[in-house]
């Protein structure tokens, strides 16, 4: 099962502020963790992650930092703001109410 | 590209991947280093998975997406990035940043040049300043300042070789040869035919290094054209800036008492205007694609308003029988005039794509071509009754030539124009005509720089 575009993109940003609310992280482990998470449902094309990184970098819901990686390489960083655990809990409340009015008509429907 | 051997073929992939990234706009040189870092991590983990290096390379590009996708994401998130196309050096080709970086001095360093150059008159005693008039030494050599720099830009630019450039340096020798050992009366006119024409002349040798000495190659001429033009557009806007900042010169020393005119007519100004030729070209040469329509949008905006004014003009003068009054303003005013035009027939050469059907635009092209030939043989019958009447001076011949050329081209340009329109030929051979007419008007000023002085007796 795949999740149609309109879904993914709309789950994008608590999704992605879920995760980086369990710890810093960065782009490639943000992906895998998705992957992880979703069970393989959730199939991102990985360099869309970026620009989703990037708004919310701009929108202060997270700031980033580069900093040196195990493998030597220069990594950006990626680190969940007040404001930003602020909007997931808003989002996490719209979400919960979309799941709520879905589960009442379905389970009416199942019982019906 | 051969890699070396103890190099992983799976590098040069990598970095093939990244140059194509670099070559997009709205992706940046740290985005580029995420998405590869991203891309490295994603490799690592399929070549652990047991994927082979070349299948995990291709496994991971895919699924980091198709790059023409990715980069309309980073255009709508990035949008203010795009806006720096203007002043950053070129990226379409694999250059990396520190050829960018020489370029960059390379053009500081001639933009500093062609400012020095303007001040070593100086040192002998040919002093700029508000009190003296400008000695005539400036107009007539003002090119031959900064036109070798900008050739040079081009000959170190487009890679010419020694021999070539050593040619191109010939006409700039003989230009400021006899610029100055002719024996011009002060202020005469064949003095100041020779300081409008000469730069006309050397313009062309700008040209050839433009088109790396080709001058007969593929689109080299056109690109030219286009060149000049927005060489122009740049520069006007290099010069609105500089006024701005001439007048907070004055300004803000005024405020405490001090006059600033020295510096403004000695340095500013004149070290200002030359250096600026380089930098406008550098822009232009940089980021072509984003003004490249700048042209276009000129033209398509100026013809229809020069038609409407050479038609009121025709009608006006029908009308009230006014003739023309030959002086010498009114003459270099109807050249410019027609300049104009071929500039706006040229302009709109460039911009058009040449396999599209005749449309309005055309029609209203021929009518500009029309109107203008009428006006300029009226024009030249002035001149004509002129020369009778009163006898030859440089300035009725030299007006006479301008025009004779402006006709011829104009006169055949209308004849293409109408085949055109009718379906007979293609709009290539109009372009053709256009610019491989274009060292006539360099020849044509040439001779009027350096032939008039002494037919005319220096006068």
């Amino acid at each position: 099962m795949d999740l149609g575009k309109d879904l993914v993109a709309a789950s994008a940003t608590p999704l992605v502020l879920a995760i980086l609310a369990e710890g810093d992280s960065y782009g490639y482990a943000i992906i895998k963790r998705v992957t992880e998470l979703s069970g393989g449902h959730l199939q991102w094309t990985d360099g869309m992650l970026y620009p989703v990184l990037h708004r919310l970098e701009r929108q202060r819901l997270v700031s980033a930092k580069w900093s040196a990686s195990d493998n030597g390489r220069q990594r950006k960083y990626y680190r969940i703001t007040k404001e930003g655990r602020a909007q997931l809990a808003a989002q996490r409340r719209q979400w919960q109410a979309v799941d709520d009015t879905l589960r009442g008509i379905w389970m009416k429907a199942c019982t019906a | 590209m051969t890699a070396p051997a103890d190099r992983p073929p799976v590098e040069d992939q990598i970095a093939q991947w990244r140059a194509y990234l670099r070559r997009r706009r709205a992706i940046d040189g740290p985005d580029v280093e995420e998405l590869e870092g991203h891309l490295r991590d994603a490799l690592a983990g399929l070549t652990a998975s047991g994927l082979a290096e070349d299948e995990a390379f291709l496994v991971a590009v895919k699924r980091m997406g198709s790059l023409d996708a990715l980069s309309r994401e980073f255009a709508r998130e990035h949008s203010n990035r795009l806006w720096k196309q203007l002043v950053i050096a070129p990226d379409d080709a694999e250059e990396s940043g520190t050829a960018a970086r020489t370029e960059t001095l390379v053009v500081l360093g001639l933009a500093v040049a062609a400012a020095l150059a303007i001040k070593v008159p100086a040192l002998f005693g040919l002093r700029l300043s508000p009190d003296d008039e400008l000695p005539p030494f400036y107009a007539r050599n003002a090119s031959l300042f900064v036109l070798p720099l900008l050739t040079v830009y081009f000959v170190w630019k487009r890679g010419l070789d020694v021999v070539s450039g050593l040619w191109l340096a010939l006409p700039f020798a003989a230009g400021a040869v006899f610029a100055n050992v002719y024996p011009f009366r002060t202020g005469g006119d064949t003095e100041v035919l020779t300081a409008l024409h000469l730069p006309i002349a050397l313009w062309l040798a700008v040209g050839f290094a433009y088109v790396r000495g080709r001058w007969f190659a593929d689109g080299g001429r056109m690109n030219f054209v286009r060149f000049s033009g927005e060489l122009a557009i740049y520069y006007v806007l290099i010069a609105l800036g500089g006024g701005v900042l001439t007048g907070f010169t004055f300004m803000m020393f005024a405020a405490i008492e001090m006059n600033a005119e020295w510096f403004v007519a000695g340095w500013l100004i004149p070290c200002g205007a030359m250096g600026a030729v380089i930098i406008a070209s550098w822009l232009v040469e940089a980021k072509q694609s984003v003004i490249e329509n700048m042209a276009p949008v000129l033209t398509r905006l100026f013809t229809p308003l020069f038609t409407i004014l050479l038609l009121v003009f025709l009608a006006t003068m029908a009308w009230t029988g006014r003739p023309i009054d030959v002086e010498r303003g009114v003459l270099i005013g109807f050249d410019l005039l027609l300049v104009v035009v071929v500039g706006l027939v040229l302009y709109a050469a460039s911009a058009r794509r040449p396999e599209a059907p005749p449309d309005f635009f055309d029609a209203l092209q021929l009518l500009l071509v029309v109107s203008a030939l009428a006006v300029d043989a009226l024009a030249l019958a002035a001149i004509a009754a002129r020369i009778s009447e009163f006898g030859f001076t440089p300035n009725r011949v030299a007006a006479l030539g301008e025009n004779l050329i402006l006709l011829v081209n104009l006169g055949w340009s209308a004849r293409l124009y109408a085949r055109f329109l009718r379906d007979r030929a293609p709009f290539a051979v109009l372009e053709r005509w256009q610019i491989a007419y274009l060292p006539v008007y360099s020849i044509w000023a040439a001779f009027v720089a350096l032939i008039f002085p002494p037919v005319f007796g220096y006068r």
